[in-house]
């Protein structure tokens, strides 16, 4: 790959990158959240088109419209969601799409000798070709999915975090499959978070960081904490508003908390007037904690007390509680997209806008106007949908929700995700405000310098663990890296 | 790994036992039930609603819905009864009339395949336009048609005809159902259609032609809605527009007791047929226990709720 770059509206992410991988070779892509791994392979896999650049493949020009022209020329991804058929057997799954048949009647003994043969090439001869795939445990799923690349041929296979949702004995087993298709001679693109991972697989690994190629090098020349050196770069960046605030009483004590997958153990205090960073990995349980936190998924264990109010509590409950939630999701779970302004910025309270469960449009649009004003939502109006806006522009809607409602405690979860850079500076003013005014901040970002900029105390997230909060002066980006990444 | 029964069988055996259960309480309390003529009564009873299953079990099993099935089976009545009135020879008739069936179909995949409107919406409003067409042809009357050997279909075994067991059209819908039934184990197509139902994104990946398999599934609705509509003409040996009004409900819940998912992927042929017999054999129970038609409406829709709740539930424990 050549040249490679793409943008998404304003966003760059992927700038000029080169990228090449040779047979026989696992070859790691590491990078921070965001860095633009996940999108080159996409391109690779004939998922997104790119803007610029060229790919060449065995020597000849590659140019895949879809991701089946992709696997029938070679190369074939496993997306981080599984994309099988949970009722078709395993023998089915692997070969779909290319089923043997005659005049459209299956030859069934052949499709499982020929998936069993792609299975016993990854070291799972045994798995049951006629059993359906959704009584598999999720690692032999993922191996299902990895035989459908070698069954077809593929000469490429690309691993986007096969192991994120693994246990330690899957990982290693996984790990055989992955090695023994290296001897086969196949190519591995192999994106991960860990790097211990990568430092017993691969054998050689690029470095992106926000969109750029950093760097390409065999494995042994570079240490942990060269890669996380290079992951970080160094960038200081002003638009962070942070005043000095005065944290007051605890408002939101969390005690030991489990979800019923994560978290698995979270125990801090915020207090009124300060905001606290969680930091960590994709799929380390951090917008699970919010979720738990807010009811939206069950407790476990442990406890969650906020102010007078202990125990769990439904959505509904934590809103009268004052505490106001903003997903990670806007378009989602946020924000009801073809409903206007007005409508999404006073759902959680609309028994003030009239009397006797009654909704007097007149004033639900004054109360929206005013939240326009403050936050400066360039609108027509707030009587517009809200899908018709900018990224940024929806995003201040669902934040001034919460300030409508007037919670107390705000639990928000990537607040600045796929907006402009101005927007984010009015968010990050916005946040500070809110702490200022006594109001209590939980910040879920994968976006370091920003939980670093704006954040009071920072705690990391690792495999559903929440570590300490440390106070923000005291930590820096590639602490809190290693301990995301468990190094 | 354990050993375990299939999903699919446990399922079977589960609608088996119901049916006995149902079918063992209406005895007690009416003796008189349980006779071989009554059994055939039940099967002819509940040919018109299986045959309609197998095309709407192909449909649910692919992630979709048909509510246009009672429309076309009236329709099917009256292009059938017409064609006979207007002369043409009974097998002309019967083929035009599976064809208007089939074509009704097709209409229904090409809507929802080019246009990409939701199958529930499409199905709605063909459910409206082919009952018009139906009252159209016919005038707003009954139509009534010489009489052939397309009447016979079902009629009630003469005592010559025993060896036959059971009558022409029973025979018909048993025979299809063990084709449709193998065509979705045994072949790329019926593979295709469970795996659409099941992923449909990871199928389009696979290269699996998810349109194509589509449009064929509505064809296949409207093919056995055909034979549906010829079952119901065989029945009133009229053509009549506006007959099997909310057939669709009967044939989606027969389906739906018979074990599949309304999100697709899941469902079977046996499962269907047995559906449709529970649902016949509490309607003829109830009436041969001189239940009012009201009791038996309630108890039918309190076992379709029943019935998909233990599946969740059996579903949940697995």
């Amino acid at each position: 790959m050549r040249g490679i770059s793409k943008r998404f509206g304003a966003t760059i992410a992927l700038d000029q990158v080169d990228f090449e991988v040779e047979q026989g070779e696992v070859h790691a892509l590491v990078g921070e959240n965001g860095s633009g791994k996940s999108t080159l392979v996409k391109i690779l896999a004939g998922a997104q088109p790119a803007d610029e650049g060229t790919m060449v493949l065995d020597g000849r020009p590659f140019n895949p419209r879809n991701p089946m022209e992709a696997r029938r020329q070679g190369i074939g991804m496993i997306y981080q969601e599984l994309a099988l058929c949970g009722h078709l057997s395993v023998a089915e799954n692997v070969l779909l799409g290319m089923e043997q048949s005659h005049f459209g009647l299956l030859d069934r003994a052949e499709m499982g000798r020929r998936a069993h043969a792609a299975l016993a090439k990854l070291g799972y001869p045994k798995l049951d070709t006629e059993a359906p795939v959704k009584s598999l445990p999720i690692a032999a799923r993922q191996v299902v999915e990895i035989a459908r690349a070698v069954a077809v041929g593929c000469r490429v296979v690309i691993l986007d975090e096969p192991t994120s949702s693994l246990t330690e004995a899957d990982v290693e087993r996984l790990f055989e499959a992955v090695l023994a298709l290296r001897n086969e001679g196949h190519a591995i693109i192999y994106i991960s978070h860990f790097l211990d991972e990568i430092d017993q697989i691969a054998d050689r690994l690029t470095v992106l960081r926000d969109g750029k190629k950093v760097a390409t090098r065999p494995k042994g020349e570079l240490t942990e904490d060269d890669i996380v050196a290079l992951m970080v770069g160094r960038k200081i960046e002003a638009m962070y508003s942070r005043s000095p605030h005065a944290p007051g009483e605890p408002i939101l004590e969390v005690q030991g908390l489990f979800g019923p997958d994560k978290p698995t153990g979270a125990t801090f205090t915020l207090r009124r007037g300060e905001v606290l960073g969680v930091a960590g990995l994709n799929g380390s349980g951090r917008t699970e904690l919010i979720r738990t936190i807010f009811g939206l998924d069950p407790v476990q264990k442990g406890e969650v007390k906020l102010g007078l109010h202990v125990g769990p509590a439904s959505p509904s409950q934590r809103w009268a509680e004052g505490v106001g939630m903003l997903s990670e999701d806007r378009k989602l779970e946020g924000l009801a997209l073809r409903l206007s302004i007005a409508d999404n910025l006073t759902l959680t309270d609309l028994g003030r806008l009239g009397r006797a469960g009654t909704v007097s449009p007149m004033r639900q649009a004054e109360a929206a106007t005013v939240w326009i004003d403050k936050l400066g939502i360039r609108c027509q109006g707030p009587g517009q949908i809200v899908g018709d806006l900018s990224g940024g522009n929806q995003q201040k809607v669902a934040i001034a929700r919460l300030l409508y409602h007037g919670v107390d405690v705000l639990l928000l979860d990537e607040p600045t995700r796929g907006i402009d850079v101005g927007s984010k500076e009015q968010i990050y003013q916005l946040i500070d405000q809110a702490a200022l005014e006594g109001k209590a901040v939980l910040m879920v970002s994968s976006y370091l310098p920003e939980l670093l900029g704006v954040c009071d105390k920072i705690a990391v997230m690792h495999r559903g663990t929440l570590g300490e909060a440390v106070p923000a002066a005291e930590t820096d980006a590639e602490t809190i890296i290693r301990e995301a990444i468990g190094a | 790994m354990r050993k375990r029964i299939p999903g699919s069988l446990a399922n079977v055996i589960g609608l088996v036992i119901a049916w006995v259960v149902i079918f063992c309480l209406v005895s007690y309390f009416s003796p008189s039930f349980a006779t071989s003529r009554n059994i055939e009564l039940l099967a002819r009873q509940t040919t018109i609603v299986s045959m309609a299953a197998l095309g709407m079990t192909y449909i649910i099993i692919s992630g979709g819905i048909d509510l246009s099935v009672g429309s076309v089976v009236a329709l099917v009545t009256v292009v059938i009864a017409w064609m006979l009135k207007a002369g043409y020879h009974s097998t002309t008739a019967l083929v035009v009339g599976i064809a208007a069936g089939t074509f009704c179909g097709i209409f229904n995949g090409l809507l929802v395949t080019r246009l990409k409107v939701g199958p529930f919406i499409v199905t709605l409003g063909t459910l409206l336009i082919v009952r018009g067409f139906a009252k159209g042809l016919a005038h707003e009357q009954k139509i009534d048609a010489p009489m052939t050997w397309l009447a016979n279909l079902l009629e009630v075994l003469g005592p010559g005809d025993r060896w036959r067991l059971l009558p022409y059209g029973v025979w018909a819908m048993l025979v299809f159902s063990v084709v449709a039934a193998w065509v979705l184990r045994y072949t790329k197509f019926g593979r295709y259609v469970v795996a659409i139902g099941s992923n449909e994104q990871a199928a389009r990946l696979c290269g699996v032609p998810v349109e194509s398999v589509k449009l064929k599934v509505f064809a296949l609705g409207g093919l056995f809605a055909g034979f549906a509509g010829l079952m119901q003409y065989s029945r009133l040996t009229v053509g009549d527009p506006t007959v099997a009004v909310g057939l669709e409900l009967d044939v989606i819940a027969a389906v739906v007791i018979g074990g599949a998912s309304l999100a697709g992927g899941e469902g079977s042929i046996l499962g269907s047929l047995l559906g449709a017999l529970i649902m016949t054999t509490i309607g003829a129970g109830g009436s041969q226990m001189g239940l009012p038609n009201w009791v038996q409406e309630i108890v039918t829709g309190s076992i379709i709720v029943i019935s998909v709740a233990l599946d969740r539930l059996r579903l949940k424990k697995v």
